[in-house]
């Protein structure tokens, strides 16, 4: 396997020494010291806040440590010059990509690598080049295809090919996975392997435990700024990683059976209109009951997006009927399904969720600030809204300076807990959640799932829609999968499998007209 | 030398900012009053005179403020709710407009009565001027920059047709201008023998009433989660369009009383050259006062002074007038600047 690596290259060839970066008061990260070997994947593991990735920023040139040195390849690196990096052969592939959306494929990844006194460029060679390191790793993509029109696996691959295009030996992807569907984690998977086989070495950031133990060699893990393990991964467990990462045991929680009791909320052929094209969501027919958790799965893209916006009152329901505890809703809006009681949790906490620019407070009353209790003739009640804030803050344990601080400072598991509260305060009968765990840590998500789960017990109905599988599996009583915005049947959790799971997703359902059928030739 | 995000800004700062701005444009600028020949702490103290030194430097200052105040709020309240009116100028010679028209005699109402209907009426033009640019941005997506900021030309056009035509003072020997209002539509003079008025107190007023609405109102509330975020204002079920809307109004209602008092409590009469700039000069002040209203007096105060100022020191020293300009941008530069240093911390390395 090593054979086809430069035999000048070292055992080891990245080390980092005593790494230590402070702001302001915050320890981000406290004398760390890691190696990478050559053809390695190391996983560096570890919750929000953790400091993973200010450790490679420094490692990239982003920041400069307080303390510590970065040695690449034996040699050491010169401390904040992304250009040192570059030009060590370390390759960074950021979580939000740096591409150019209105350029070719080929003109980002040869963009800034062509000498600027040199009039003309040199696309063929580049293409050649770009084709040939395309096959090699088994990175398809088509050189002429726009990036604006790719996908956000395909973007990812042109991201790993444009640090390889610059010789890179050593690749920094933060959070790969964050934004692909579990299909495209296993594609990029199988290229991490493709190129560790070929002698590079990847620094692989994540707090998923399940893609960790599938895709590394070695794991560090760390916590509250300070390396707290390392181990193989071939000998360790999952439990294991996830005490080291949260630094308590940790329980996933679980479903207890409850009887449904009436139905809550019911879609008949429900559409939304997408700008242009067949509609977002087309014709779909649900139900949700009382104690009940409707899991909708699926691949992101096909749909979930228009359902979740009708049914936070966001989308226009272009046909079709919504029927809420009994009741026509023929214009669903915001603020109509809100005093209905419609708890809604937002797929983007960031974008859609919150004002990070305003106090918590402020957010926290953002639904309901007209309100009696938090306004009186046009004013503001602010003693009300103040009082409300603390009581949820320490209801739902948001951590944070306190309610007349700024959004923008709480870490995104604070700011998920922030809408909880906003939201399940009020004892919604219909729960609405999208991605509600995603780009949360272990304790978030337990957390998370865990106030789903007593919101159910309290008689809610919940819509759950997610792309983690094992979520979806974890806590819904019926599953329906999305595919290209139409809604298959539901099928009872006991009989959801990933198997059959994936032949919905793949839309068996929808070609041979009905679930019975892909459930039958499952079975056979 | 990189920029790194601070996790929180201390309120020192934040005050300290437009201070410093202030100081960085003064020096930068001091090179420009050598450069022209002068000695720059003669300069300088002659500028602070004639400002601030003397009764009349004080009122004529504060006389000069008054509309900046207003049109400063203006782009404030407008700015807040990230719409973004560059039409205060327009407005404001709408307002003057058709405050030299109803005072001008068209109105006979009894005594008290006569000024406020006019202010009102001249807040309403303005506000109404401001209403289609806000309904074409939030109905169909029109860019309000640019709509606002031909507007300016628009009414400037229909301001100089009026005074040619239907409006000419008939008593004004061929010039362009407007009859003048009647004695009991002007506003009260504040001081003997100054020019200071009572429009000072209407532009506090608002100040403080445009500070109450954006920190204690539902509306200020709306308009700040809208101006933060507008789609998590939308999400959470605040109406977007509809505060765009009324914000809008209200900036341009500021503006348009700007022009009204203009003409009812300083010129009496309407001409072309009511206003050297105060509607882009209002976005200055509300930068400068980081779209807070009482910091808006403040840098209202600060920027006529400086105009205000400059003629004596052009007096004295015979630095070029335009040297006020320059510092006001400069000011405006090192302002946003300042911003910059206030959100992030400069590191070495």
């Amino acid at each position: 396997m090593t054979v086809s690596a430069p035999l000048r290259e070292p055992e080891v060839v990245l080390r980092l020494a005593g790494i230590t970066k402070r702001f302001g008061p915050l320890l981000a990260n406290d004398g760390i010291s890691l190696e990478l070997r050559r053809g390695e994947v190391l996983a560096l593991l570890g919750e929000n806040g953790a400091g993973k990735t200010t450790l490679m920023n420094i490692l990239f040139g982003h920041y400069v440590a307080d303390a510590g040195h970065v040695e690449a390849f034996g040699r050491p690196l010169p401390p904040g010059s992304p250009r040192a990096a570059l030009d060590a052969g370390i390759g960074m592939v950021h979580q939000h990509f740096t591409l150019a959306e209105n350029l070719t494929v080929l003109d980002n990844v040869i963009l800034g690598t062509e000498p600027l006194w040199r009039p003309w460029s040199d696309r063929a060679g580049g293409r050649r080049r770009l084709l040939d390191l395309a096959s090699r790793f088994g990175l398809a993509v088509d050189p002429d295809r726009p990036v604006g029109s790719l996908s956000v696996g395909e973007r990812q691959r042109v991201e790993i090919l444009k640090a390889l295009y610059r010789n890179a030996r050593i690749l920094i992807l933060d959070e790969p996975t964050a934004v692909l569907t579990p299909q495209e984690s296993l594609g990029l998977f199988a290229t991490l392997g493709r190129l560790t086989a070929d002698g590079l070495s990847v620094v692989f950031i994540s707090h998923k435990l399940h893609e960790v133990l599938a895709g590394s060699q070695e794991v560090a893990v760390l916590r509250g700024g300070r390396l707290v393990a390392r181990r193989r991964t071939t000998e360790t467990t999952r439990a294991e990683l996830a005490e080291l990462m949260v630094g308590r045991p940790v329980t996933a929680p679980r479903a207890l059976p409850l009887a449904p009791g009436e139905p809550v909320l019911a879609l008949a052929g429900a559409t939304v209109a997408a700008p242009a094209g067949p509609p977002a969501l087309d014709a779909v027919d649900l139900t949700v009951r009382r104690h009940e958790i409707l899991g909708i799965a699926g691949v992101s893209g096909n749909g979930q997006t228009a359902l979740a916006d009708l049914l936070s009152g966001v989308a226009e329901l272009a046909a079709g009927r919504m029927v809420l505890l009994g009741s026509e809703i023929v214009a669903p809006s915001a603020r109509e399904l809100v005093r209905r009681g419609v708890a809604r949790i937002p797929e983007d906490r960031h974008a859609t969720g919150l004002v990070p620019g305003m106090a918590v407070w402020e957010n926290l009353i953002a639904e309901r600030y007209r309100e009696p209790r938090f306004s009186r003739w046009g004013f503001q009640r602010r003693g009300g809204a103040m009082a409300h804030a603390r009581a949820l803050i320490a209801r739902y344990d948001v951590r944070g300076p306190g309610p007349a601080a700024m959004t923008r400072l709480l870490s995104g598991g604070n700011m998920q807990k922030l809408i909880l509260g906003r939201t399940l305060s009020e004892r919604p009968s219909l729960i609405v959640a999208s991605q509600p765990t995603r780009g949360l840590d272990i304790g978030a998500v337990t957390y998370v799932q865990e106030q789903l789960l007593e919101a159910r017990a309290a008689g809610a109905a919940v819509v759950l829609i997610s792309e983690d599988l094992d979520e979806i599996l974890a806590l819904s009583d019926h599953v329906a999968v999305m595919v290209r915005g139409r809604l298959s049947p539901p099928l009872p959790r006991a009989e959801a499998t990933i198997q059959r799971l994936g032949l919905l997703m793949a839309g068996h359902w929808e070609e041979h007209g009905a679930i019975a059928q892909a459930g039958a030739a499952h079975a056979s | 030398m990189r920029l790194e995000p601070r996790a929180s800004v201390p309120l020192t700062l934040g005050l300290l900012a437009p201070v410093g701005a202030v100081a960085a444009a003064l020096a930068i600028c001091a090179a420009l009053v050598a450069w022209s020949g002068a000695s720059i702490p003669r300069a300088y103290a002659l500028l602070a005179e004639g400002a601030l030194g003397s009764r009349l430097a004080l009122t004529e200052t504060l006389t000069r403020a008054t509309p900046l105040i207003l049109t400063g709020l203006a782009a404030a309240v407008a700015f807040r709710a990230r719409f973004w009116n560059i039409g205060a100028e327009g407005q404001l010679y709408l307002g003057a407009l058709v405050a030299a028209w109803l005072g001008g005699g068209l109105l006979d109402l009894p005594g008290w009565t006569l000024v406020p209907t006019v202010l009102i009426a001249g807040a309403l033009a303005g506000s109404l001027l401001l209403a289609g640019p806000a309904v074409l941005k939030t109905r169909f997506g029109v860019d309000e920059v640019v709509t606002t900021l031909l507007l300016n030309f628009v009414v400037l056009l229909f301001v100089s047709m009026m005074l040619e035509g239907p409006m000419k003072d008939p008593m004004g020997m061929g010039w362009p201008q407007s009859a003048p209002v009647l004695p009991e539509a002007e506003l009260p003079r504040l001081a003997e023998r100054t020019r200071l008025h009572a429009g000072l107190i209407l532009a506090l007023l608002a100040a403080a009433a445009v500070w109450v609405m954006t920190a204690r109102t539902v509306w200020g509330y709306e308009a700040r989660a809208v101006g933060g975020n507008p789609r998590a204002a939308a999400f959470a079920g605040i109406p977007v369009a509809w505060v765009m809307v009324r914000t809008a109004l209200i900036s341009g209602a500021l503006a348009g009383l700007a022009g009204a008092v203009e003409v009812t409590g300083l010129k009496g009469y309407l001409t072309l050259d009511l206003s050297p700039g105060f509607g882009y000069g209002g976005i200055v002040v509300a930068m400068l006062a980081q779209l807070h209203p009482a910091g808006a007096v403040a840098a209202a105060v600060f920027v006529a002074g400086i105009f205000v100022g400059s003629d004596a020191m052009s007096r004295g020293v015979a630095v070029p007038t335009y040297i006020a300009d320059v510092i006001v941008a400069v000011s405006l530069i090192c302002m946003l600047v300042a911003t910059l240093l206030v959100r992030f911390r400069l590191r070495k390395g």
